[in-house]
């Protein structure tokens, strides 16, 4: 007995909390602007299944926005869907598609202007220009979502995730595709991206300039049209991701430009054109990752300084590293290189003499690419054989003082 | 015709050297298909076995047979057959078993590993290298006065294409890289088999996303239809110009 009056008042004074945050029930053919409008801060609006024909919906107060089995909202490829500018809203299981496209405005599925501590979660976001949105926003949370398109070329289409001047956002496990850049980050600080899906975007799988302090792992980024862009940032933490065939003419798994201060650790290279594309950048450490079946495992312009690589696998790579000139002020140390044939005589599991990853074909290559035709001729084994032997066209700075002759186990 | 032919055909089995050649071939592609998990990377390793030991081991062969099998010829010519056809029919013999030795033993583990246009353009240019290799030898043969010479000029002839052709090719780009060179770099690949062959099965590959990189040309022109039209009509040739040239030479050749 004293137990179900227990559970009684516990039940009753919940009720009572939520008594001031009231729960709207909405319809497909009610009109939810008019519905939002009405609305207190703080309630929650529970919206059925169906199709409602409705776009422009602006969410100027804090809300709680649930969909059951993905109410469907549509742009008709004309107009903005929805468009949050307040604190504290909270959105989930919603579907938004079609919104238009303009060179005017940015035309987003979910667009957050000046918000902080909104949650966006669960949402499917089906052939929008931008999918979410995020500009000037603090402590945002994008999680789950799926957004999908299938844009044709870059000057006409948006990004999946596109964040402008935030800090503090979390945008993980989602899913994207078909956009231009499937994640965009410009001036944002303090983030973490983690656990998505970035793959078949036109131009990188992720996009990221400016944005300092930033974390981003355990995602995957495949076949896009050419990887993962890192630029003019500092303190960035890459780790745990997979970088998997980003292949063509002008593909990489990432590209760093001027970066410095950050951490590649743990990450996946497989099948690409080149594996890290470096320029200018520098003070970053590379390690404990595997690069598998590259074209190039890594580039690295003669601009880049203090580096430090150790402990990488490199596995099955057509060139292991290039360079375009004979400075050379990085470190290399503890990598296995498939390639190498030095010897151990003391068995302890470090090679005894060093190893050169950049093969003097490679060296041709980059002064002169047309020697490209030449790719796997009897005559470039030979010459990178001799070379091995008696370095000298190949920059002899740059090599791998205590080469593994075991593959790391990562 | 058919009957010399067949006799060629009949006298080559005998001395058993082609069926080494197929087995040694078929040994090797199993073993380098089997090597390597990747069948991409499997291929490549084969086509630098096909590159470097198929014109070696067909000139060299090709032109010793051709040698040893004179007396036969002179018997022939003593018949009232042509010139042209007995030269013909040594030729057919001749290519038409080592590119079936090739066929057979770097084509059937392929069916078997990794069927696939590639594969099936790999087992082309193999074959396509063989007859052109049978055709040159077939033209040292008419060309030089013995044996010993005419090996010598075939070993010759093998480096050249292997090796030197692309060593002075890499001395033409290095000294003229500041000039727009793609096109005439194509140009001159087509003076050398191998290096049709290569760049034909390269594009096949996926690693043509290399050669993109750097040259956008090569890949736009070689890696179209018209591209590989253009390296295997290239080849064609190497096979009918040589063969052309020692039938008209063995026509007129004093024995």
């Amino acid at each position: 007995m004293f137990i179900r009056s227990t559970i009684l008042f516990v039940l009753l004074f919940c009720v009572a909390l939520l008594a001031d945050a009231a729960t709207h029930r909405v319809q497909m053919n009610q009109n939810l602007q008019a519905v939002i409008n009405k609305a207190a801060s703080g309630d929650t609006l529970l919206l059925s299944k169906g199709n409602y024909n409705q776009h422009s919906i602006i969410i100027q107060k804090p809300l709680t926005i649930i969909g059951e089995g993905y109410p469907v909202f549509d742009g008709f490829k004309k107009y903005e869907v929805f468009i949050v500018a307040a604190n504290n809203v909270f959105i989930k299981g919603i579907q938004v598609q079609n919104t238009g496209r303009s060179s005017l405005v940015d035309m987003a599925g979910i667009k957050l202007q000046d918000a902080s501590n909104v949650t966006i979660t669960d949402c499917k976001i089906f052939n929008t220009t931008y999918g979410i949105y995020l500009q000037n926003s603090k402590n945002c949370t994008i999680q789950n979502n799926e957004v999908r398109a299938s844009a044709k070329d870059e000057l006409q289409s948006g990004n999946g995730v596109h964040a402008w001047k935030c800090d503090a956002l979390t945008i993980k496990g989602n899913t994207l595709s078909g956009h231009r850049d499937g994640i965009y980050f410009e001036f944002v600080t303090n983030s973490f991206i983690e656990r998505n899906k970035s793959f078949g975007n036109i131009r990188y799988g992720l996009h990221f300039m400016f944005s300092h302090n930033d974390t981003y792992s355990y995602n995957t980024f495949s076949n896009n049209g050419a990887g993962v862009a890192v630029m003019y940032t500092k303190g960035v933490t890459m780790s745990v991701n997979i970088f998997r065939h980003n292949w063509g003419d002008a593909a990489y798994a990432i590209l760093l430009k001027d970066i410095s201060d950050s951490k590649i650790e743990h990450n996946k290279f497989d099948r690409n054109t080149v594996g890290i594309f470096m320029e200018g950048s520098s003070r970053i450490h590379v390690a404990q990752n595997i690069f598998s079946d590259n074209g190039w495992a890594m580039r690295i312009q003669a601009s880049c300084d203090d580096n430090v690589f150790e402990q990488n696998n490199f596995l099955g790579n057509s060139f292991d590293v290039a360079t375009n000139g004979t400075m050379m002020l990085n470190t290399f140390r503890n990598n296995y290189w498939d390639k190498y044939d030095g010897y151990d005589l003391d068995r302890d599991g470090v090679g005894d003499v060093p190893y050169y990853p950049v093969s003097v074909y490679s060296v041709i290559t980059e002064r002169i690419p047309t020697a490209m035709i030449l790719y796997r001729s009897f005559l470039t084994n030979i010459m990178d054989q001799v070379e091995k032997v008696m370095p000298s066209i190949i920059p002899d700075q740059l090599k791998d003082d205590a080469p593994r002759t075991k593959k790391w186990k990562l | 015709m058919k009957t010399i032919i067949k006799y060629v055909l009949l006298d080559l089995l005998r001395n058993k050297i082609i069926l080494v050649y197929t087995i040694i071939l078929a040994v090797l592609s199993i073993s380098v298909l089997n090597l390597d998990s990747n069948p991409s990377k499997g291929l490549l390793s084969l086509l630098n076995v096909t590159l470097l030991f198929v014109p070696i081991i067909t000139i060299l062969f090709a032109t010793i047979y051709f040698f040893n099998s004179i007396e036969f010829t002179e018997l022939l010519l003593s018949q009232p057959i042509k010139r042209q056809k007995v030269i013909l029919a040594e030729y057919i013999g001749m290519a038409s078993s080592l590119a079936a030795a090739y066929a057979v033993g770097v084509g059937l583990p392929l069916l078997f590993l990794v069927s696939g246009t590639e594969s099936l353009i790999l087992v082309l240019t193999g074959v396509l290298l063989t007859l052109i290799f049978s055709s040159l030898a077939l033209l040292i043969f008419v060309k030089s006065k013995d044996k010993t010479r005419g090996i010598g000029i075939a070993l010759v002839v093998a480096l050249f294409f292997t090796l030197l052709f692309d060593g002075l090719l890499i001395a033409f780009i290095y000294s003229f890289s500041d000039y727009p060179i793609d096109q005439a770099v194509i140009a001159i690949i087509a003076f050398n088999p191998i290096d049709l062959a290569r760049v034909l099965m390269l594009l096949q590959l996926d690693t043509s996303a290399l050669m993109g990189y750097s040259g956008a040309l090569f890949k736009k022109f070689l890696g179209s239809a018209t591209g590989s039209i253009f390296s295997i009509s290239c080849m064609v040739f190497w096979v009918v110009v040589p063969l052309f040239l020692s039938v008209r030479i063995f026509r007129k050749k004093d024995l």
